[in-house]
């Protein structure tokens, strides 16, 4: 078999990714266009950047937005995580089929659905509507993304390392701490960062749950994209993507090293016992 | 040892116990809300729909009159209106349409990150996956100066010679297709690719030992044992599609019909709660057996796994 890739895949993976950045590589420029004109190219400029530091109603819905995509996602990840210890390591119990139901169906459900579904509740209930109830929305579909990261993470781990640590007297609390958690770490690491993202992207649910006073930052895109296709917008939308990249690279960087050196530790371990057996003999 | 017992069981119910609560009032219970309410009559009231319930207040007895005063009127008025049967029709045709595609487009991107030597591997999947985690919004956005009339696409194409006159692509089905296509397909590519890169790449080998031509061998090798991840990649792309809302809101104009823009539309802008309901609940019964398909299919793979 050929080592390198065959000209076929070369020209459908340049097609795919030229298809998925070249829409994204465009706004970006377009955000620095000093035309107001969004398809008149007029030189380069930062004045919509300025422009979007004056406008108070933007900086506030970022504001919000920033509030309830960190508690949401905090929240979403602690219950998620439980979750999928729960699917992988809990076997059957009663109800588990409809458990496993839960936290599949918001994965793909219609986002109308659910935020109409999550309205009716917050105002049968007589739940003052806002920041709060922004914020329990996007934990209940964040928890389920969370859920499926973790539980393919604890899926693939090896058990025998809780086993031995209980058999030398480790509570099942302390376990968790000390050996579950620090390997499922990575995961997550990333269900946060997803649920973050998640939270920080939704127009739909947000617009059916929220409030007075607790207008996020996708609503206030969506209803002056609705008007037309202004550079402001643009540069908000590069601010944005330029955040979440940098997010994302130095968290996985971060990631590939700690297991880097998880493996070189082992490799380590693995000699030195080797070493220590020789000696032995 | 009973001490330990006790922890363990104590830690057990909480780790079942809390996120299952937590998505029964907040995920299952919505549900039987808004199926009450598409059985309830519209008013100009707050909230506004009758009957509204207080058990308290009514008695038991008062409770079941209100019950009774359940009926199924919504629903006959959405299928006597052909708005309403012609939005989930033509949601279900776009989002089989966009789906389609998606697996056009999305296999063989998946199929040379699966190809492509190990080394580079973990970065393609980082580059497929760095857009998805970019807003849905703003890659939607996106797409609007490019394919408008006026637009950079039109404008390029001209800029050729290639054609006249401005393409008509923004306000069409089209551009909700490309929208679609260009939103969900890292959902497409990401089962695809994990599918194929399990693949035991002897067999191929074997094949061609064999004198099996490259292409017969896809046929019946890789395609064959991709099926599960053609499977899970289109029913995360096509049950969400059928439901879209941004997507046609922006790119499609208001020509375009989706039942997930009719449902806005009767809430946000009729205010008419009790006709949404019935909209949702209708939409939830045509997701309901893919839904089915997909989870069985979550839960065979999760018990493949352990």
């Amino acid at each position: 078999m050929n080592k390198g890739l065959s000209r076929f895949n070369v020209v459908s993976l340049t097609l795919g990714f030229a298809f998925l950045y070249i829409p994204i590589v465009i706004l970006v420029i377009y955000s620095f266009n000093a035309s107001r004109l969004v398809t008149v190219w007029g030189g380069w400029s930062t004045q919509w950047y300025v422009a979007l530091f004056n406008n108070q109603q933007l900086l506030d819905a970022a504001w919000v937005t920033a509030r309830v995509a960190f508690l949401s996602a905090t929240v979403a990840t602690v219950l998620g995580t439980m979750a999928a210890i729960a699917l992988v390591r809990h076997g059957r119990f009663r109800g588990r089929t409809l458990f496993s139901g839960l936290v599949y169906a918001p994965l793909v459900m219609p986002e109308v659905i659910t935020g109409l579904s999550l309205l009716l509740l917050f105002v049968a209930m007589g739940v003052a509507r806002g920041f709060w109830t922004v914020t329990l929305a996007h934990v209940t579909f964040a928890m389920c993304y969370v859920a499926i990261v973790v539980q393919s993470r604890l899926l693939s781990f090896d058990r025998s390392l809780e086993e031995a640590a209980q058999d030398l007297g480790a509570t099942p609390t302390k376990t968790f701490f000390v050996i579950t958690l620090p390997i499922i770490a990575p995961a997550v690491i990333s269900g946060w960062m997803l649920a973050f993202t998640l939270s920080l992207d939704d127009l739909v649910i947000a617009s059916f749950t929220t409030g007075p006073g607790a207008t996020t930052l996708p609503m206030r895109i969506y209803s002056s994209v609705r008007l037309g296709v202004t550079p402001e917008i643009n540069a908000v939308c590069t601010i944005l993507i330029g955040i979440v990249t940098f997010v994302v690279i130095v968290v996985s960087i971060a990631t590939k090293r700690a297991q880097d050196q998880k493996d070189r530790a082992e490799r380590l371990a693995e000699q030195g016992g080797g070493a220590f057996a020789a000696n032995a003999g | 040892m009973a001490k330990r017992a006790g922890d363990r069981s104590w830690q057990r119910a909480i780790e079942i116990g809390l996120p299952f609560l937590w998505l029964i009032v907040l995920f299952l219970v919505p549900f039987l809300i808004v199926f009450k309410i598409s059985l309830s009559t519209a008013t100009i009231a707050q909230p506004p729909y009758v009957p509204t319930f207080d058990l308290l207040a009514d008695g038991l007895s008062g409770t079941l009159d209100k019950i009774r005063s359940f009926s199924l009127e919504n629903y006959a008025f959405l299928f006597d209106d052909s708005l309403y049967i012609n939005s989930y029709l033509s949601s279900l045709r776009i989002a089989a349409i966009s789906t389609a595609l998606l697996l056009l487009v999305g296999y063989p991107i998946a199929y040379g990150m699966a190809r492509a030597p190990k080394s580079i591997r973990p970065m393609l999947l980082m580059m497929v996956i760095l857009p998805f985690w970019t807003s849905f919004l703003i890659r939607v956005y996106a797409w609007i100066g490019i394919l408008k009339p006026e637009g950079l696409l039109s404008g390029f194409l001209i800029w050729l010679g290639i054609i006249n006159e401005p393409l008509v692509i923004m306000n069409t089905e089209k551009a909700v297709f490309i929208g679609i296509v260009y939103s969900y397909l890292p959902f497409m590519v990401l089962p695809l690719y994990a599918s194929l890169e399990k693949l035991d790449t002897t067999l191929l080998e074997a094949a061609a030992d064999l004198g099996c031509p490259p292409i017969k061998a896809f046929w019946q090798i890789t395609f064959p044992l991709s099926i599960p991840g053609i499977v899970a990649g289109c029913m995360l792309c096509f049950i969400p599609a059928v439901g879209e809302f941004v997507i046609p809101d922006l790119l499609g104009g208001s020509d375009v019909l989706m039942i997930g823009r009719t449902l806005w539309n009767e809430f946000f802008l009729n205010r008419d709660w009790a006709v949404s309901s019935a909209v949702a609940v209708l939409l939830l019964l045509v997701l309901i057996v893919p839904i089915v398909i997909y989870q069985n299919f979550q839960q065979r793979q999760l018990e493949a796994d352990r």
